[in-house]
């Protein structure tokens, strides 16, 4: 079986070898895609349009806004779907094996992680705000900050992390992310441009259109913290206790 | 042999970024096809998807080229809008300003990083779920070894088959089950006792085993019957408990020898009868087990 | 906010899930209604948008998401909803079939999967809002993002079935993993030879630099093909389908079975007609002399592998398959008749695999299985639903005057008129055993007979029960009356499809297809 399985594999890869044939070459400025007119206009007009010096945040965020709706979209789902498999079920094995481990948390590691986590919080918080300027941005502000609600499960235990960030208010920060995200649209939308024109934002707020811009993708990136934060956590709640958000690691 | 122009210098040299990332994608797609083990299979879903993020990165590759995030002297908020420039002069342009073609070479094409950023947050999505998948998996069938789910579903459709075809044949159908049980259970009962002392990766094989010697015993009766169960119907997957009880009333309708059979003997005939269905379903459905493995 | 409309068809269901998932933590039985009331929003969204399409001249209609209009930014700098005739037909196909199976929820969620309904609408109203995504887009990456959002929240509402759904599911997982980074590859291959993502705008780039002949853009055309016929279960790589939609909840399998693959198959006609063009796809590749071969081994394979079940989610499983077949056909074939028979038979597909599913779950609710033994005489006991689900089985033979006849008729034109015998042969001779399939599930369920003709009753389908006991036991209204009413849809699309196909030839007159030497 695994030597059949190698057919399909040495076509799909002799099939990638024949495409290779035709590339630019490997880091060529004059390629189609690192000189094209839509490349070129990102580089070029950001300042522009957006204010905003950090190209990628500029493009993830404003021009190409709509798939990172949808992205936020995906973590959500990855979150819901977690619970929705996990929620009330219980096999024949599910009992048998003892996850439980008893231990003490370690007064070294506790005191460390005591002292480290109100810094990473606020390193999540700079990276986030920060992402305007330099790289970071919404989705790896939320990670870092998803991270040190995990951090503080593995350290103590997991109920103390819950007594921290219970899981339903997990599902209702996430939620709001959305909420918020899709709300600043909505209000574009409603104030008389299309779905996410945040310069239309600039009828309400005492700014300029670009400017108007620049906040709502700032209000759009916490958006995304929120939901990818509570994600991380509630995905990792789930998987380590099977659902049942009690024992774990 | 290393000119240009070959193929070797062609492949290796100057595309070797492309090279790279071909090889890794295969080592992934083997891993997701061919290994057994369910985590591995994700081990190998994740190294597929971070063979396809490297090459999108390595498109937005520009030779003498900085990262996609405007320097202070283009920076629309940076040094230069605030003051005017060294001479003093207040000129200095105000906010941001267009750049032009030399300038625009300078920095890195920013639109592959975007799109890969949406593309691994959509693979920790993924692998996510698959994982939680996972855990339901080993809840409900105690492995997580392909071949071993696949065995024991394929156990479960067979014992959980025999309540619906009782339940509804006739009488005279239960009567040729009935004595073909009987007659197919001494056999069998030392064949089952053989399967579980020896070794999993050989359960396979005995099942084969079984079914031959339980097609020899007399499976005349039993042919007409797998014609309706030869293939995998798994109707009674989500309805398990109904069907319990049904089992429960129809063995108590039938006649007495099956009546005293108790739950766990009930097994090894359904098994025999099974196995030898199981031989026909596996020779008719050869195609849809070759890509899970 | 009527000009708008292209993007409220997305945004009720979006905030609607939204709603589900907080609100439904506080009380369970408000998912069901903001579920239906989101469904409705969308479909007037969509009702609205093909007015709009209709009226306007090119027959298009354009929004870019952010406001990068096109007078004053390069095309492909935001991202494009272009909905044209093909794209909003297929989009009203989903929202319809959407709100139908939203209405016939109600109950089935609540029986089989207890406490979870608002996880359940969440993850229902995001499906319905990335495959109507999927039908929109003008993005080549947004589609990718899209299929991602349908391939996840239909993961999620599969496994939450039983522990066998869970190991369906991961299967599921694996291969439509494996088909969407494929075609993730091909858009990276398309990118690097073009430069841009916009779909009209990758078409113009191809025929200004002539990458007809690109070894790339051949590849990447492989690679996306390969990675939409995976999704969308064409044979060989239909082995996820039967068991998944097997074991899933009965509302899964009436959502998803009608929409997915169709959906997949409307993603191969946009990329083969619009975004790669004709002359690439059809005279540049080797493809249209070989995918008819693979078409009749896979109709073959199917439709004899449905002809083995006894059990009728599955059978209706591996005709899925088969319709799949019938539509990849149509479009490689190469002819103009051919595509107008793959794009209607999407749309009468999604009506009549919704008919047969609601009316096997309704089955399944009542009879309490749907293995064949266990149905007969079930006609007396449910007739409207026997009816509505006699109705699909109609159509999937191609009885008139439903849609089913009426597609198959256009399918054979056009194998008929570009010569291509084997296609043709290959759907009379699928006809004949779908036939076989519905007259002896027909005879099943009509009479009370045995395997070997014995009178199980006291006569006419009355399973040997008292008088008393044989009076009508149909179903719940809240499941009855969304089969009925995809009934009706399946008569309708059928005795109007004149209409319809004549937007279709709007669509099409703008390619340059061959309409063969007359008929």
């Amino acid at each position: 079986m695994k030597k059949l399985s190698l057919i399909p594999v040495l076509v799909v890869g002799a099939l990638l070898i024949y495409a290779a044939d035709d590339f630019p070459e490997w880091g060529s400025p004059t390629a189609p895609a690192s000189a094209s007119p839509l490349s070129s206009h990102f580089i070029s007009n950001t300042g522009v349009d957006t204010e905003v010096p950090n190209m990628v945040t500029a493009v993830l965020a404003d021009y190409r806004g709509f798939d990172t709706m949808f992205e936020t979209v995906v973590v959500f789902i990855a979150g819901m779907a977690v619970l929705a498999i996990l929620k009330n079920s219980s096999g024949p094995n599910s009992k048998k094996k003892n996850f439980h481990i008893e231990t003490e948390p370690d007064i070294i590691v506790t005191n460390t992680v005591r002292l480290l986590i109100p810094v990473i919080q606020i390193f999540a918080f700079y990276v986030l705000a920060h992402g305007h300027v330099s790289p970071g941005g919404g989705f790896q502000g939320g990670v870092v900050m998803g991270a040190s609600f995990i951090m503080i499960a593995l350290s103590w235990d997991l109920e103390k992390a819950l007594a921290r960030f219970p899981m339903d208010r997990c599902f209702i920060v996430a939620g709001l992310g959305i909420v918020l995200y899709g709300g600043i649209g909505l209000l574009s939308m409603f104030l008389g441009g299309e779905f996410l024109d945040y310069a239309e934002l600039a009828n309400i707020l005492p700014v300029s259109r670009e400017m108007a811009r620049y906040h709502a993708m700032l209000g759009v990136e916490i958006g995304v913290g929120l939901t990818v934060t509570a994600i991380m956590f509630a995905l990792y709640a789930n998987l380590a206790t099977e659902g049942r958000l009690k024992g774990g690691l | 042999m290393f000119e240009d122009g070959t193929i070797i210098n062609e492949l290796f040299i100057e595309r070797l970024n492309y090279f790279i990332y071909v090889i890794l994608l295969l080592i992934g797609l083997h891993g997701m096809i061919a290994k057994n083990n369910l985590i591995k299979k994700l081990i190998g879903m994740s190294i597929f998807q971070t063979a396809i993020i490297l090459f999108y990165v390595s498109v937005g590759v520009k030779e003498g080229a900085t990262i996609p995030i405007y320097l202070p002297e283009h920076d629309p908020h940076g040094s230069h809008a605030s003051h005017g420039d060294e001479n003093g002069t207040d000129e200095a342009v105000h906010g941001p300003v267009v750049l032009e073609a030399g300038m625009v070479k300078g920095y890195a094409n920013p639109l592959p990083h975007v799109l890969m950023l949406t593309a691994i947050v959509v693979g920790v999505a993924t692998l996510g779920l698959a994982l939680a998948l996972c855990l339901r998996i080993y809840q409900g069938y105690g492995t997580i070894e392909e071949d071993e789910i696949l065995a024991k579903i394929e156990r479960q459709e067979m014992r959980s088959k025999p309540s619906i075809i009782v339940k509804s044949a006739d009488s005279s159908k239960s009567k040729t089950s009935g004595s073909d049980k009987s007659v197919s259970k001494p056999k069998v009962s030392s064949s089952t006792s053989t399967k579980r002392s020896k070794a999993r990766p050989k359960a396979k094989a005995k099942i084969a085993s079984t079914a031959t010697k339980a097609k020899t015993s007399g499976a005349k009766s039993v042919s007409p019957k797998p014609k309706p169960a030869a293939s995998k119907s798994t109707t009674t997957g989500t309805k398990k408990s109904p069907a319990k009880p049904k089992t429960a009333a129809s063995k108590s309708t039938s006649k007495p020898k099956p009546k005293s059979r108790s739950k766990p003997k009930a097994k090894p005939p359904a098994r025999a009868k099974a196995t030898s269905t199981a031989k026909k379903a596996t020779a008719s459905k050869p195609k849809p087990r070759t890509p899970k493995k | 906010m009527m000009e708008n409309a292209i993007a409220w068809i997305l945004i009720f269901p979006l905030f609607g899930s939204v709603a589900c998932a907080l609100l439904g933590m506080g009380n369970k039985k408000i998912c069901y209604p903001i579920a239906v009331l989101s469904m409705a929003g969308s479909l007037w969204g969509g009702i609205e948008t093909l007015r709009q399409v209709i009226a306007s001249e090119v027959h298009t209609v354009s929004y870019i998401f952010g406001g990068w209009t096109l007078d004053k930014y390069p095309r492909g700098v935001g991202i494009e909803f272009h909905a044209d005739i093909l794209g909003i037909l297929i989009t009203l196909v989903v929202l319809g079939v959407g709100f139908i199976v939203a209405i016939y929820s109600k109950l089935p969620v609540q029986d089989e999967t207890p406490n979870k309904e608002p996880l359940f609408y969440t993850l229902f109203l995001l499906q319905i809002t990335g495959l109507a995504g999927i039908c929109l887009t003008g993005d080549a990456f947004n589609l990718y993002v899209l299929i991602e959002v349908a391939a996840l929240t239909g993961y999620g509402l599969i496994a939450m079935g039983s522990n066998r759904a869970a190991a369906a599911t991961f299967n599921y997982v694996i291969l439509g993993t494996i088909g969407a980074s494929l075609y993730l590859l091909g858009v990276g291959y398309i990118y690097i030879k073009t430069g841009t993502l916009n779909m009209v705008g990758i078409q113009d780039v191809i025929v200004a630099n002539g990458l007809a002949d690109s070894s790339t853009m051949q590849v990447a055309f492989v690679l996306v093909g390969i990675g939409i016929l995976i999704k969308m279960a064409f044979f060989p790589f239909h082995a996820w389908l039967p068991n998944a939609y097997c074991n899933a909840p009965t509302v899964t399998s009436s959502l998803l079975a009608p929409l997915v693959t169709k959906v997949m198959i409307y993603v191969m006609i946009r990329m083969v007609l619009s975004v790669f063009g004709v002359e690439f796809s059809f005279e540049s590749t080797m493809w249209v002399d070989v995918m008819p071969w693979l078409v009749v081994v896979a109709i073959i394979c199917a439709a004899v592998m449905a002809l083995a079940q006894r059990e009728i989610k599955r059978m209706l499983a591996y005709l899925i398959v088969a319709e799949v077949g019938y539509m990849v056909g149509g479009v490689w074939i190469y002819n103009y008749y051919g595509l107008i028979g793959s794009i209607f038979h999407v749309i009468s597909d999604a009506c009549m695999t919704l008919c047969l599913f609601l009316g096997a779950g309704l089955i399944l609710r009542k009879a309490k299985t749907t293995h064949f033994d266990g149905l007969r005489g079930l006609f007396s006991k449910m007739p409207l639903t026997m009816t509505g689900f006699f109705i699909g089985g109609f159509s999937i033979i191609g009885l008139p005057p439903t849609c089913g006849f009426f597609s198959k008729w256009y399918l054979i034109t056009g194998g008929m008129v570009s010569q291509r015998w084997e296609y043709m042969v290959v759907l009379m001779f699928s006809t004949m055993v779908m036939v076989v399939l519905f007259f002896r599930l027909i005879e099943r369920i009509h009479l009370a007979v045995s395997e070997s003709g014995e009178n199980l009753g006291h006569g006419h389908g009355d399973l040997g029960l008292a008088k008393e006991q044989t009076r009508f036991d149909e179903g719940p209204l809240s499941m009855l009356i969304p089969l009925l009413l995809a009934a009706t849809v399946v008569l309708v699309v059928g005795i109007y499809n004149q209409d319809i196909v004549n937007l279709i030839e709007i669509f099409l007159s703008e390619f340059n297809l061959p309409k063969g030497e007359g008929h």
